[in-house]
Parts: structure tokens; C-alpha cells; sequence
């Protein structure tokens, strides 16, 4: 049976698309099939970050509505062959997307895939309560910041209320994925430590997302980054994740970039 | 330097912690109760309505959280002649 998540943050701008597109290729390169799934309508992006923008012809409003098939509107990736992406519209609102044409394509998804990977809009109206509406797990994506914690607070509650399983009573499985970042910050003070964030949240870490120059590489070449460098220290953070959810038992620790004697010796030559 | 110079160089974060702290605490107290008011609101209706014809809009419900003490106020207006024949024949 296939396990749907909702990848939400309250928050525009803290990694939302980009751990999308990052889990997404992570579970499919350890063998798993995966759909993802972009909520965003009328700002789309995950086919951007995927790489697959010029391959949209069907989206999910499409879908909803019964104006194309799902295989019709299903991307599948060049690279990875478990992976595929249903897009979101760019021209049509929200309101276009009905519960019961929603929950239609989501039972069709489950029956195709091990994964089920929803992107959430930014913000707590009906475009991200219906990305969560679904999902069996939640991954909550935070930065350590201010407004960012206080944001993921208030949609811990809205998972806890108003998703099909909170409301049959059942308990919203919530990880937390710290992205953006900078331990020798965090040490100077200078920025929520790792602890600070799980004391105000309360809910289990899945991954600590250091900030790196790999993931604007990454989009800008629509790659997700466990796949367009699988070394570099956002894309182990987020194998890691997988690997997490999978069930498996892995350390926690924050990934670092990995240099090489000789690029640490010609780094100031080379920049 | 002075002494409070040296302290704020311990950086801003415990700062942030402390304000989301507060404001959390709040923000949780106001959000969760907002659902239970409903509740009860309803629950409360229902029950006196077993009893007696009462107005739903004539029934207010609030709760207030202080320092110290949180109230809840019930403040129900009954028309004169409410009591249903169920509840003169019991």
C-alpha cells in the first residue's frame, strides 16, 4: 500500500518544492516508485526544479475535473526510472480543484505508487489544507528562523485538525526537516540551534538540511540535488531522510561539504 | 566594554527562542480554545434544548484566559413560557 506525504510549511520560501523534488528522486535512486505531486495552482514549480517544464501537457486540475487521464498527465523522469511528477496548473485557481475529484486521484495514485509526494502552496488556505487533506505522513519544513517556527506551529496544528486522519481520530504521523542551516552559526549564537527548534515543536527530526550553494546549483540546471550531486552535503541530508522513513536506523548528524586536500589548497585561487 | 556589552555578545538566538516561546504559548492557547468554544457552544445548545425552546442565537458562549484564572462565560437568554410539554410531562 502506498504511503502519501505531504511536504508543508506554513512559510513561502523555506525549501517546500525543493525537499519535494530532493525526496522524491532520493526514494526513486533507492529503488522505490514515486509520484510528486505539485498543489501549488497557479504557481508551479516543481516541474521547473524537476526539469520537466517543457513536458507539461496535462495537469492535475485536468485530472480533477476528468479532461485527461492520469497516465496522460503523468511526467515520468528521463533519469530516474521509478519517478514520475503530476503538475499543477499554472493558469487555472484553486478553486477548481474539488474534495471529491482530489480524493478520486489520490486513491488512482496510491494503487501506482510506493510513494505519494504532495508539494504544499505556502500558507494556510484551502490549497494547502487540501495537500494535506490525504497524507498519511507529514514532513514539516522549517528554517531556523523566527517567522519560519512559528509558521510550522500553526500548520502542526491544522494536521492534527483538519486531515481525513486527524478527523477519523487517528494519529498524523509529523517529521521535521530543518533546511537552510549553518552550524558554525548556530554555535556562535547567532541562530536557532537544532534543540531550540524540537523543544518549540515538539515533533520527531527527519533531517538537518545544511545551507549550501548545491541547491540553487541544482534548480538553476532543473536537477533535484540528491541527484545532480549525490555527495554534496544537502543531497546525503536527504538520502539520509529517506533512508529515515524507510524505516531504517540512521545516526543523525549534520552532513558537511566534503573537500579534498588540493581543493582546500587552490579554493582561493579557484573563486 | 560593559557588562551588558559582554552579555549580548552571547547572540540574538536565545532572543528568538525566548519571544517564540511566549508567543507560542499564546498563539496555542488562542487557537485551540477557539474550536473547544465552538464545542461546547453546540453541546450546551443541544442539551438545554432537549428542555426547553431556547433561541441558538440567543446563546453566547466565551472564554477569557487571565494571569492567573481562565473563565468561561455561558450567558443564555430564555423566552418566557420555554419549558417544552416533554419536560411539564416528566
Amino acid at each position: 500500500m502506498a504511503k502519501v506525504l505531504v511536504v508543508t510549511s506554513g512559510k513561502g520560501g523555506v525549501g517546500k518544492t525543493t525537499t519535494t523534488a530532493a525526496l522524491g528522486a532520493a526514494l526513486a535512486q533507492q529503488g522505490q516508485s514515486v509520484c510528486v505531486v505539485d498543489f501549488d495552482v497557479g504557481l508551479r514549480n516543481l516541474d521547473l526544479v524537476m526539469g520537466a517544464e517543457r513536458r507539461v501537457v496535462y495537469d492535475l486540475i485536468n485530472v480533477v475535473q476528468g479532461d485527461a487521464k492520469l497516465p496522460q498527465a503523468l511526467i515520468r523522469d528521463k533519469r530516474l526510472d521509478g519517478l514520475s511528477l503530476l503538475p499543477a496548473s499554472q493558469t487555472r485557481d484553486k478553486d477548481a480543484l474539488t474534495d471529491a475529484g482530489v480524493a478520486r486521484v489520490m486513491d488512482e495514485l496510491r494503487a501506482k505508487f510506493d510513494w505519494v509526494i504532495c508539494d504544499s502552496p505556502a500558507g494556510i488556505e484551502r490549497g494547502a489544507t487540501l495537500a494535506m487533506r490525504h497524507a498519511d505522513v507529514a514532513v514539516v519544513v522549517a528554517n531556523p528562523e523566527v517567522s519560519s517556527v512559528r509558521d510550522s506551529d500553526r500548520i502542526i496544528g491544522l494536521l492534527d485538525a483538519k486531515t481525513a486522519r486527524a478527523e477519523k481520530g487517528e494519529t498524523m504521523e509529523k517529521h521535521l526537516i530543518l533546511t537552510r542551516y549553518d552550524p558554525a552559526r548556530a554555535e556562535r549564537g547567532e541562530m536557532l540551534r537544532i534543540d531550540d527548534v524540537l523543544e518549540i515543536l515538539s515533533i520527531p527530526l527527519l533531517a538537518v538540511v545544511p545551507e549550501s550553494e548545491e541547491v540553487l546549483k541544482a534548480s538553476n540546471v532543473g536537477s533535484p540535488v540528491t541527484l545532480n550531486n549525490p555527495a554534496s552535503a544537502p543531497a546525503r541530508a536527504y538520502a539520509d531522510a529517506v533512508r529515515r522513513l524507510k524505516g531504517e536506523t540512521v545516526a543523525m548528524v549534520v552532513p558537511t561539504e566534503r573537500r579534498s586536500f588540493m581543493s582546500k589548497l587552490f579554493q582561493r585561487r579557484a573563486a | 566594554m560593559n557588562l551588558l556589552g559582554f552579555l549580548t555578545r552571547r547572540g540574538s538566538a536565545p532572543v528568538a527562542r525566548e519571544r517564540l516561546q511566549i508567543l507560542l504559548a499564546h498563539e496555542r492557547a488562542a487557537f485551540g480554545r477557539s474550536d473547544l468554544v465552538t464545542v461546547l457552544r453546540k453541546e450546551i445548545l443541544a442539551v438545554i434544548a432537549k428542555h426547553m425552546a431556547i433561541d441558538g442565537e440567543k446563546v453566547k458562549v466565551s472564554m477569557d484566559q487571565g494571569g492567573d484564572v481562565s473563565t468561561l462565560e455561558i450567558d443564555i437568554e430564555l423566552p418566557t413560557n420555554s419549558a417544552t410539554p416533554a419536560l411539564a410531562t416528566a
